[in-house]
């Protein structure tokens, strides 16, 4: 039987699973939305803002491991994807996103609302396709998926014609694709693992560096084992924070500009390198010529291309990384590394970076905190960029894969809102923080409507310092305490929660941020505090630009010292 | 890090844009392309690109694995250290005189190139070799005056065999519906150490 494009379109997704569609829409695809009447599976979730459509699908598929689906309209609606789908793609977040175009005859017209959107997201997707015959739907669907959601996970954007949408065609689903030119890599070479074995075998002062790709790859369980097995310190990187859970003995935080000094001082310190999953970015490296020196590097990652693209290594393994886990830990000979591991715990005792300082202030890192305490760690948190993200980063601790999500390859300001909307649509029986600088909050505020007409129960945390608080410390540390252009008027984020019907709270006294945060989670809907903290709060340590690792800054000596819960 | 021409070869997938995926990639990466040249192969709906690029074989190869994962890009090889045949082609228009016409036809009859047109006052020479060969008689015409020249990419062919870019019988991919168990290493393509 003959279908149009829009239900093929709509065919192909329920094949493929696909629950939930995060979109906005406009006259290219009205043929699609009048189309999805007839496919109530699909549930559509109506943005403010396109850019929150791609952020909440980025966010979506990270707490849910499978492709999260944004749609928009030609021209404006495409180009406001844009934004999200960079974020996804630096974040290897699986995604498809859907535009559409104007119809074919009017394409190279420079026709109403006509953007070459497949040129323009090129190199932010992993790939794309322009759809001209309402035949090739479904094969491109497909495709689409399949791409998006294997080896290294990333965006596919698919751009179709109005009149595409409208053409009519047999509709059948393919059940293989055919993709001579992308065949990822999935088992490590035997050769390799053995070399890594013996490499590992051998190390004195072993640490591990785990990335997001051991989420990607659920290998959480296998990564556990090789770290036991030899007694081997683990560090994250700040997407990887969660594979390995924080609150493990052998579990040494996060490296990198803001991470833990120990966790920066292990690896440098280091004779074998286990780099997992994730791409030593410079934001995770430092400078490289003093990344590690000492270390032989075992690199173990599904895309070649990151293979020696940063830093040298000496054994690299292509392929995926629970599969390869589970033959190399059969090869691992159980060991203590005792004097290392009570090294690396030592500097963990002398660089004591969760500490809150004691002040009578409200002050970020104890909200955080307090966020942690009061859920039990039994949350997903969703962040900003800056100062917040850093902060949420250090002071809640993540025993779970998935329970921090963030952007961190794009660092792109405002992906909290949606970001948090996508985690819950995702994940609706998890309680989910937004934890929102004030001024990414303001940047896609306005999906607090989608939150109220979805009814998702989103608790909101503004970390409202009245700046744009990392930009500030930047200033602050390196730019002679010059605030050009920093401190940030807010609205008044109660009124404006209330505006859009989300009750809130304004908190600036320490003494009340616990009941908040428990009336927050006492109450069944969306909620929202305003947490006025301290302004001219800094995050330590930080690494200054272009310094190694172990040259971070810490914070400045406090005359007395809480120990944290932990 | 010494800085040399590399020859890349690649098996693309015959489709529109194809072209636009590779030079965009190597422009971000920061590349300049010396040359591009594409054509038709002997398997139908697969083209090859001959891509010539200067920089340190570590950079390269960077560059080399970031087009692999283009997904159009079927394979691609860097052929610079092995035993190849690489050929341009040159069109030169030459202005030419009733008294410097033999001259030339003398040249070109040397370089074994063509003559392929004859106006009043120009000839149009056809040559094809080695990057060197085409210059020096470029150079060599110079001295009558170039109208116009139009010139291709460099393409190239390894010598004997079945050459670099032979890809796998099966074109076929059945999408797993669970991730196989048990590593059969072996049997997955190898990967390229
Ligand atoms: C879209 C975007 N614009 C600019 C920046 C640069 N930037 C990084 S952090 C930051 C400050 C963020 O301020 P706020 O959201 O209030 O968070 P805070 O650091 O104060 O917690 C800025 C401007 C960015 N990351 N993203
Ligand atoms: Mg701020």
């Amino acid at each position: 039987m003959k279908k149009t494009g829009a239900q093929i379109l709509c065919e192909s997704l329920v094949r493929e699973g696909v629950e939930v569609i995060f979109g906005f829409p406009g006259g290219s695809v009205l043929p699609l939305y009048d189309t999805f009447p007839q496919y109530p599976k699909i549930r559509h979730i109506l943005v403010r803002h396109e850019q929150g459509a791609a952020h909440a699908a980025d966010s979506y598929a990270r707490v849910t491991g499978k492709a999260g689906v944004c749609l928009a309209t030609s021209g404006p609606g495409a180009t406001n994807l844009v934004t999200g789908i960079a974020n996804a793609c630096l974040d290897s977040s699986p995604m498809v996103a859907i535009t559409g175009q104007v119809a074919r005859p009017f394409i190279g017209k420079d026709a109403f609302q006509e953007i070459d959107i497949t040129g323009i997201t090129l190199p932010i997707t992993k790939h794309n396709y322009l759809v001209l015959d309402a035949n090739d739907i479904a094969r491109v669907v497909k495709e689409a998926f399949y791409i998006a959601q294997n080896g290294r996970p990333g965006p596919v954007l698919i751009d179709i014609p109005r009149d595409v949408f409208q053409q009519e065609a047999t509709f059948t689903y393919p059940e293989r694709v055919n993709l001579p030119g992308y065949k990822p890599t999935l088992f490590g070479h035997p050769a390799q693992i053995k070399k890594a074995a013996e490499t590992i075998n051998a190390a004195e002062r072993p640490v591990i560096i785990a990335g997001r790709g051991v989420i990607i790859s659920k290998a959480f369980a296998e990564l556990k084992d090789l770290a036991e097995k030899a007694q081997i310190p683990v560090v994250t990187t700040l997407l990887g924070i969660g594979c390995f859970p924080e609150t493990h003995v052998l579990s040494f935080g996060w490296l990198g500009m803001h991470g833990m000094a120990y966790a920066n001082k292990a690896v440098y310190d280091s004779d074998v390198l286990i780099a997992i999953g994730m791409r030593f970015d410079d934001r995770a490296t430092g400078v490289v010529s003093s990344f590690a020196p000492q270390a032989r590097v075992v690199h173990i990652d599904i895309d070649p291309a990151e293979i020696g693209k940063n830093v040298r290594v000496d054994v690299p393994i292509v392929g995926d990384i629970k599969n390869i886990l589970e033959v190399l830990n059969q090869q691992i000979v159980p060991c203590e590394h005792l004097d290392w591991f009570n090294q690396v715990d030592k500097w963990r005792e002398e660089h004591p970076a969760l500490v809150i300082r004691e002040s009578e202030a409200l002050l970020p890192q104890y909200v955080i905190r307090q966020i942690y305490e009061i859920t039990k760690g039994d949350a997903i948190i969703v962040t900003g960029v800056g100062q917040n993200q850093m902060w949420s980063a250090q002071f809640f601790f993540y025993d779970k894969p998935n329970s921090l999500i963030s952007s961190g390859g794009l660092g792109t300001m405002g992906f909290e809102l949606p970001g948090a909307i996508g985690a819950k649509v995702g994940r609706p029986d998890d309680t989910v923080w937004c934890i929102a600088g004030d001024g990414g909050f303001q940047m896609t505020v306005q999906e607090l409507a989608t939150i109220v007409q979805e009814n998702l129960a989103v608790k909101i945390a503004i970390i409202n310092n009245g700046y744009l608080g990392m930009v500030r410390q930047w200033q602050q540390l390196f730019y002679g305490r010059r605030y050009v252009h920093t401190p940030l008027s807010g609205p008044d984020f109660v009124k404006i929660a209330e505006a859009y019907g989300i009750p809130a709270l304004r908190v600036t006294d320490k003494k009340l941020v616990v009941s908040a945060i428990e009336k927050a989670m006492n109450h069944e809907g969306p909620f929202l505090v305003d947490f006025v903290v301290e302004p001219e709060e800094n995050v330590f340590p930080i690494v200054p630009p272009g310094a190694a690792l172990v040259e971070a800054l810490e914070m400045p000596a406090p005359e007395k010292v809480t120990r944290s819960s932990k | 890090m010494t800085i040399a021409r590399h020859i890349l070869v690649a098996l693309v997938e015959d489709r529109p844009g194809v072209l636009n995926r590779v030079s965009s990639l190597l422009r971000r990466r920061n590349f300049n392309i010396d040359s591009i040249a594409v054509g038709h192969t002997e398997q139908p709906n697969l083209s090859r690109m001959t891509i010539v690029v200067e920089g340190d074989d570590a950079k390269v190869e960077q560059v080399r694995k970031q087009l692999d994962k283009v997904v159009d890009v079927v394979k691609i090889v860097d052929i610079t250290s092995n035993e190849s045949v690489a050929r341009e082609l040159a069109l030169v228009k030459v202005k030419a005189t009733a008294s410097s016409r033999s001259e030339i036809i003398q040249i070109v009859d040397i370089f074994r190139s063509n003559i392929v047109d004859v106006s009043s006052d120009s000839v149009m020479v056809e040559v094809t070799g080695d990057e060197e060969k085409v210059n020096s008689l470029l150079d060599l015409l110079r001295g009558f005056g170039i109208r116009e020249i139009a010139r291709t990419g460099r393409i190239a062919l390894t010598r004997g065999g079945a050459g670099p870019l032979q890809v796998e019988e099966s074109r076929e991919v059945k999408v797993p519906k669970q991730a196989p168990k048990a590593a059969s290493s072996e049997a997955e393509s190898p990967p390229d150490w």
